[in-house]
């Protein structure tokens, strides 16, 4: 197929007025024989729940949690970009969308990057409406902070919870529709297929969690808000539940899934402490503004250190080195996450890491304090500072926080066109769920700015350009395909029962996150990729030959919705090695090692990879067909990025 | 691996867990045993432990209700010992470490008890009461579009804090689960105040209230007796001066009522 990404013809800052001027409507009497599924309740799906609702769709929206507002967005801590220039520091939308194309290493495409941009400031206005309670000044006016990747302060936040109170504005909006009967709510609802007809996404297939009844449910679109794909690592700073089935599953009925090895690693996690870990915590990218990122200047040190020998606040101020202030004296300390994080392993690489392990480095907050007092500094991350100290037994205003690099969100996800529709008409893409905005690499604050973007903004105008051509003709469940997926979904769930093998799902999933974290993590290599491949083949065999669950289908079986996602993850993670082995450069989060600059820095090769990578499902253990969409860069140079 | 303290000794600690296959079906309390539980891993990473023993075995795992593990979703809601979310105070389950019990120690684990909360199964109950009562006014009527500029709502910072202050609730039922009389005046009051202390919530001001209230009350949670255990147990300290405030607003709702129905 060829991708046509729709882009609006004009000049960048014109498109999207335009493109909102051309698309069809559905009048408002007609709005109401239309019906839409949202799946997923976080920042993009809530928001365009509410948001369709509001408009007059019927709509449907499910969720896996016993409630909407349990999705992952909640964890968000740092912030929420908009380029409203309140600081008087010269923000634009111009600059916005250039910090994000630069940030993402030029492997995310214009038009939709600068169209997010541009609705920046709707988000901020809309949410402060709905009774968001955002930090403010003295004087009663929004409060800004700073964020990785850009030189201006254009954060806007709840102290160390924004993620957590916008998600409650969109969450309170679609309760009020869920009020009003305009959006049926399904909770604890898994999705598990998506119903084509005739090329068209006509509907889903779900497993109601609590009494395992398999549904069919039907509509004229489907919205897929499905979140992220970090676990397929098992360890990351996502939920526990985060999973990619839904958006593999719609992979599967002939939506492209684009970029997969572009993964983020966050620089600033609590390190892991032994094997039975479970997940790893994210410390804010805000920490940056105020901790200074350090490791021992030797070896030596080091290794006192490691054994336990000296601590941290023993080591004198010259014996210390700040690499990313040395490294990168405009940006310090506040380089984007790709290139902190990739300094932190060059560090414990060099046998410079602290903690046990020597797998850490530190994030002080030594000077902060007392310049400000700790008081100050409660006031600004107290929750932070309280969350490291339950989980570590240290106490961060006395000694530094011992911070490594943990996989942390994922750029790559479905393909979509402009309209944020993906490769099946009808079937609609948003949020962390599809690739569109960050290319090779997010900046902080970014994801939730991205989700309320295509929730609130986005989809409202382009899925109605789609409904008007539709016939408003109720959609027959009748139809042979939704018993096709429904029978599917049946066989899967009875495979998986039946098996009746001797390791447990969590076992299988520890294997795969290992081989992925290895071979196709902050750094890869094309050997290591080769021989990742081969271990996933096997492990997928393994899996399909040794899992073990117990219990039925027919009740709540938590062991056997693990089984479902570890086996989706195990197909991603084959197809995310092949797109890292396809893709000859390093740009972003995606570092293969053969790539890079003579100070170590990701070397793009923009002749031949400035394109997106689509991956075409072909069948079952048949090679992914690799299609690509060139991009194309009229308003920014592309340049190697420089934070120095 | 060692942890962070690497002189702490691994722990064997007994479990009575409560099983329940369903919500119809009779619960009772269920004698396990772990070993090797590292004072490092976190209350939930010992269940898990517990369940890959269990599921080696053949047999079924606890379903208990978590996720994002970071103190955050409000989703884990383990009655610990007698108390909501175990001995910490100001701490969900997820966030409660086992260097906080002892080797030997022998642990009660139940679901949140209160009739509102139903159990799905083990220790998995269905809090959906809590989101009817949101839909019956947890929020500003605003649509999507049309809202005015963000700093056209000056919000003196100390009120913009208070109201933030009473938004952190997780919503994960702790408060109910405290409480003598399993009511939910701590939650409900959390978001009344929020939003009756922000200009933005004043037009719906009398209403919310109301219909909170009702509903509340329509969900079969108890009345509120000033005991305060609510927000002793609250795991991100939500204040008790929420539900003053939530009284005088219900009285003065009450007084002057638009609600008509």
């Amino acid at each position: 197929m060829l991708l046509d990404s729709k882009i609006p013809e004009g000049s960048l800052a014109e498109k999207w007025d335009k493109h909102k001027f051309n698309v069809k409507l559905v009048n408002p009497a007609n709005k109401r024989k239309y019906d839409v599924i949202v799946v997923g309740t976080g920042l993009a799906g809530g928001a365009a729940a509410a948001s369709l609702a509001e408009l007059g769709y019927n709509v449907k929206a499910f969720t896996y949690h016993d409630s909407p507002r349990r999705a992952h967005s909640i964890a968000a801590q740092g912030g929420i970009n908009a380029a409203k220039n309140y600081q008087n520091d010269g923000d634009s939308v111009f600059r916005l969308f250039y910090d994000t194309i630069k940030g993402g290493d030029y492997r995310a495409r214009e038009a939709n990057v600068y169209r997010l941009a541009q609705v920046s400031v709707n988000i901020i206005d809309q949410c402060v409406a709905q009774g968001v309670p955002f930090a403010r000044e003295y004087g009663g006016l929004l409060a800004n902070r700073s964020f990785g990747g850009a030189q201006v302060s254009r954060t806007f936040y709840a102290r160390g919870q924004t993620g957590q109170q916008l998600l409650l504005g969109a969450y309170s909006a679609l309760s009020r529709q869920i009020a009003y009967g305009k959006v049926k709510m399904y909770t604890r609802s898994e999705m598990l297929d998506v119903v084509v007809v005739d090329g068209q996404a006509r509907g889903i297939v779900t497993r109601n969690v609590i009494t395992g009844e398999i549904e069919t449910h039907a509509a004229h679109a489907v919205v897929l808000a499905t979140g992220g794909y970090g676990n397929v690592f098992y360890l990351s700073t996502n939920a526990m539940y985060c999973n990619v089935t839904a958006a593999w599953r719609a992979h599967k009925r002939g939506a492209y899934f684009a970029n997969p090895c572009f993964t983020q690693i966050h620089p600033t996690c609590i390190p892991v402490s032994g094997d039975y870990q479970s997940k790893l915590t994210l410390m804010s990218e805000s920490l940056r503004n105020d901790g200074r990122v350090w490791v021992p200047a030797t070896k030596e040190i080091a290794e006192r250190l490691r054994k336990g020998e000296i601590t941290a606040t023993d080591i004198k101020e010259e014996d210390r080195d700040y690499f990313l202030e040395r490294k990168y004296p405009a940006f310090g300390n506040l380089v984007p996450r790709d290139v902190a994080s990739r300094n932190a392993k060059m560090m414990c690489d060099e046998g410079r890491g602290v903690g046990s392990t020597g797998l850490a480095v530190y994030l002080d907050f030594a000077d902060i304090i007392k310049r400000t007092g700790a008081e100050a500094v409660s006031q600004k991350y107290g929750n932070l500072f309280a969350m490291y100290e339950k989980i570590t037994d240290e106490d961060p205003y006395k000694l530094p926080m011992r911070i490594y690099p943990a996989v942390h969100y994922t750029m790559g996800g479905l393909w979509v066109d402009y309209n944020l529709q993906t490769t099946v008409p009808g079937l609609y893409a948003t949020g962390e769920c599809n690739f569109s905005d960050h290319g090779a690499n997010r900046l902080g604050a970014s994801a939730l700015m991205q989700g309320l973007a295509d929730g609130y903004f986005v989809i409202p105008y382009t899925i109605g350009d789609y409904l008007a051509s539709t016939p408003p003709k109720p959609v027959d469940t009748n139809h042979p395909a939704f018993a096709e997926s429904k029978a599917y979904v049946q066989a899967r769930t009875e495979q998986l029962l039946n098996i009746k093998g001797n390791r447990t799902p969590d076992e299988f999933h520890k294997v795969l996150g290992h081989i992925m974290w290895e071979y196709c993590g902050m750094a890869r290599t094309a050997d290591g990729l080769r021989k990742a491949k081969g271990m996933i083949q096997q492990l997928k065999k393994d899996f399909w030959n040794d899992v073990k669950v117990v219990g039925s289908g027919e009740e709540m079986n938590q062991a056997l919705e693990k089984a479902g996602r570890v086996a989706d993850f195990i197909e991603l993670g084959e197809l995310m090695v092949d797109d890292a082995l396809n893709r000859n450069e390093s740009c972003g989060g995606h570092f293969r090692e053969e790539y890079q600059t003579p100070e170590g820095e990701a070397l793009r090769d923009d002749e031949n990879y400035a394109y997106v990578a689509a991956w075409e499902y072909a069948g079952e253990n048949q090679p992914e067909k690799l299609n690509k969409e060139e991009l194309v860069f009229e308003n920014v140079k592309l340049t190697q990025r420089s934070y120095k | 691996m060692a942890g962070s303290n690497p002189n702490a000794k691994p722990m064997n600690l007994t479990l009575n867990v409560w099983r329940q296959p369903n919500r119809q079906a009779q619960g009772k309390i269920v004698e396990y045993h772990v070993k090797d539980i590292s004072p490092d891993m976190s209350f939930l990473e010992m269940l898990d432990v517990l369940n890959e023993d269990l599921l080696r075995g053949g047999q079924d795992p606890v379903a208990f209700d978590h996720d994002c593990r970071e103190g955050i979703c409000g989703s884990c809601d383990l009655f610990i010992n007698g108390r909501s979310h175990g001995p910490e105070k100001g701490t969900t389950t997820c966030q409660l470490h086992m260097r906080k019990f002892s080797d030997g120690d022998t642990i009660t684990i139940e679901p949140w008890r209160a009739n509102s909360f139903p159990v799905n199964k083990d220790l998995s109950v269905d809090r959906s009461a809590f989101d009817r009562i949101i839909q019956a006014g947890g929020y500003v009527s605003v649509n999507t579009g049309g809202a005015p500029d963000g700093n056209e709502i000056p919000i003196p910072k100390e009120i913009s804090d208070r109201a933030f202050e009473a938004a952190t609730c997780i919503g994960c039922g702790a408060c109910v689960a405290a409480c003598k009389n399993a009511s939910a005046m701590l939650f409900v009051s959390a978001k009344v105040s929020q939003l009756s202390l922000l200009p933005q919530g004043h037009v719906e001001r009398k209403t919310r209230v109301e219909n909170m209230v009702a509903q509340m009350d329509k969900e079969g949670f108890g009345a509120c007796t000033n005991i305060g255990s609510c927000a002793a147990e609250c795991p991100v300290g939500i204040s008790l001066e929420n539900i003053a405030i939530l009284n005088r607003e219900f009285l003065a709702a009450k007084a002057t009522s638009n609600n008509l129905a």
